[in-house]
């Protein structure tokens, strides 16, 4: 570790990292659900479960962004940053805020009240004052990060990153607007949902994995700039318009299905980008980096996220397909593929690289490590797998055949089940992970053994 | 090996890289659009050539010529620049945006006279294509003459080269909307 400050990043990717196992918990338990609908029906409903389960996703994937940019900032810039109490102060107030929502959730607290309440739209749920303290939190990230990047030197991948993450920041405030047409609640509820993951995000993955790839792999910084800009073009350019896509059915004109068509058949290319970019460099780099299970993370990140978000999202982005398979099982396939692939493997990604050196240790427990990748990642593959052939069979029975909606769920029950194997799969290859990065090797080889040299 | 090939390759490449994935970009997106049009085209021939008579051809011939002359004068520009005829550049690139206000004129005459007859994105498949492929054709007009005056401001050999490869981009995608769009029968 080169700059004090950078430790800071320490106590964002814990936090994060405790919402990942509460993140992978609910939604095990929500697949539990699924082959036995009644369970917890009265004490915590399905829909509280769901909500807990991608609210604590989108809430430890930014924390530990903001950990990333914590750690990475400072390095790049060659600074301090700016204000290591600001930034435990902002941590503090984001967990506040968890908190504070999921007791709402949970317990429906002030039901309809329009301070403490939870305001009730699919992923902008959180009461009011805690999207206020989301704001805040966000001002003093962004300050923080902003003078720090402001008082030392520019990089590409630092420019990248405050890019994405004041997009993501701006973006969020139009959680702030709900109008009362619901088509027009939609519309704008996608410039939060699809702006972020299909577009500012992007900018963030690509700048952390070129990170990661100038540190791992020893490729001139030139080389991955040049990358870094094509990719962050190309996100741009496809993914704004490619919005598109969610104005199929909700009430927009009917132009959006060919802007939408047209333009998110591109956002594959990014993505192709990424993980062509990532073995490139792997290819082409000259250095042994001890840290293998960093290296994993990060081929595994382009690579997931490109079959998860750019091939998953291509088969049901053409309105013509997607008039069949809209919110079928297809999608939940496509949604756990890429969420997993580009945001949460990234994270896992740069959790492995920085956290031995920030416990200022040798990185440990590389095998394990690499064990809990392979667990999770053959989980989330799997479990893919089995919804997309869920979403196939419930398409042609629901939507061709035209059968009642809980008719064809029954007759899901095998996927359903099948998913929920792989769920296991995930929680323990997650639990394994935390192990792994956060625990050291018990056996630790004495200074002198080492020191002597093999016979 | 493969790296001295890879990184030569784009070495070679001239003028900035971004502006040639944009245009790549660019030429697929329109292409896609085309593509639909074509595909949709094939489930109602008569239904797209009763809708394309309402076009007014002879102003869309008219417009190519502008946005030739135009491209033409782009490239003009940037060989007067790089032989340092600063004044003479200028003035080009100036000119080169004049027939690109020309261009919109027209196609706003044009959108008028299909919104006086009643006419919508809505009327037809065939005015949604249209709309969409001419419409999203000229914002991009609006911003290479926005971009034409301002390397004519900031007239750097780089800056130029730039604009005038997106100028010609923009051309190119019109010569190919034109044929499909106003003239096949």
């Amino acid at each position: 570790m080169k700059y004090e400050t950078q430790k800071i990043a320490l106590a964002y990717f814990a936090v994060a990292m405790a919402l990942f196992a509460i993140q992978v918990s609910a939604g095990l338990l929500a697949g539990w659900v699924y082959v036995s609908p009644n369970t917890l029906s009265e004490l915590l409903p399905f829909n509280i479960i769901r909500m807990l389960h991608s609210n604590s996703l989108v809430v430890w994937l930014i924390t530990g962004f903001m950990g990333a940019a914590y750690f990475l900032i400072p390095e790049e810039s060659e600074r301090e940053i700016h204000s290591p109490t600001l930034a435990y102060l902002q941590l503090l107030i984001l967990v506040v805020g968890t908190l504070g929502a999921v007791v709402t959730y949970v317990f429906d607290l002030f039901h309809g009240h329009w301070l403490l309440g939870m305001e009730g739209r699919e992923f902008i749920e959180q009461p009011v004052w805690v999207k206020v303290g989301i704001v805040v939190a966000a001002l003093i990230f962004l300050y923080n990060v902003t003078m720090t990047v402001l008082a030392g030197k520019k990089t590409a991948i630092t420019n990248i990153l405050l890019l994405g993450l004041w997009g993501l920041a701006l973006l969020f405030l139009f959680s702030f607007y709900n109008p009362g047409n619901l088509s027009l609640d939609k519309q704008f509820w996608w410039y939060i949902v699809h702006l972020w993951v299909e577009g500012v995000w992007e900018l963030i993955m690509a700048s952390i994995l070129a990170y990661l790839m100038l540190k791992l792999t020893g490729v001139d910084r030139e080389v991955v700039e040049k990358w870094l800009y094509v990719i962050v073009a190309l996100a741009l350019f496809s993914g704004i318009l490619g919005t598109g896509h969610h104005y199929y059915w909700i009430g927009t004109p009917g132009y959006w299905q060919w802007i939408g068509s047209i333009f998110s058949s591109l956002e594959v290319v990014p993505f192709f980008a990424m993980m062509a970019f990532a073995f490139v460099m792997v290819w082409k780099g000259r250095r042994d980096h001890p840290n293998k299970a960093a290296l994993l993370w990060s081929l595994g990140c382009a690579t997931l996220a490109f079959f998860g978000a750019g091939v998953w999202g291509f088969l049901h982005t053409l309105h013509g397909v997607n008039y069949y398979t809209h919110g079928t099982q297809i999608t939940a396939a496509h949604g756990h593929l890429a969420f997993y692939g580009a945001y949460v493997s990234l994270n896992l990604a740069i959790f492995t690289y920085a956290m031995p050196i920030l416990l200022n240790r040798d990185p440990y427990n590389q095998v394990l490590n690499m064990g809990s990748f392979w667990l999770m990642s053959g989980g989330v593959v799997f479990m893919t797998f089995a919804l997309t052939f869920a979403g196939t069979v419930q398409t042609h029975l629901q939507r061709v055949l035209g059968e009642n909606f809980m008719d064809v769920q029954d007759q899901l029950a095998i996927f359903y089940w099948m998913r929920f194997g792989a769920g296991i799969a995930v929680v323990l290859g997650a639990l394994l992970f935390i192990y792994a990065v956060a625990v050291p090797r018990k056996e630790i080889i004495e200074p002198g053994a080492a020191e002597t040299p093999a016979e | 090996m493969s790296d001295a090939a890879s990184g030569s390759a784009l070495d070679d490449l001239p003028g900035e890289l971004l502006m040639w994935v944009l245009i790549v970009s660019e030429l697929l997106v329109f292409g896609a659009g085309l593509v639909a049009f074509m595909a949709v085209r094939l489930t109602d021939p008569a239904g797209f050539a009763a809708a394309q008579d309402h076009l007014f051809r002879a102003g869309a011939a008219l417009n190519t010529m502008v946005l030739v002359s135009s491209g033409f004068l782009a490239a003009q520009a940037l060989r007067w620049r790089e032989a340092g005829a600063r004044g003479a550049a200028r003035w080009a690139l100036v000119a080169a945006a004049a027939l690109g206000v020309v261009f919109l004129i027209i196609k706003g005459a044009e959108y008028a006279a299909k919104s006086a007859d009643g006419i919508g994105w809505d009327t037809h498949a065939f005015f949604t294509f249209y709309y969409l492929l001419t419409g999203f054709h000229a914002a991009h007009v609006v911003a290479g003459v926005v971009l034409l005056m301002l390397v004519a401001w900031r007239d750097a050999v780089a800056n130029i080269q730039a604009v005038a490869m997106f100028w010609h981009m923009v051309d190119l995608v019109w010569v190919l909307l034109y044929p499909v769009i106003y003239l096949l029968a």
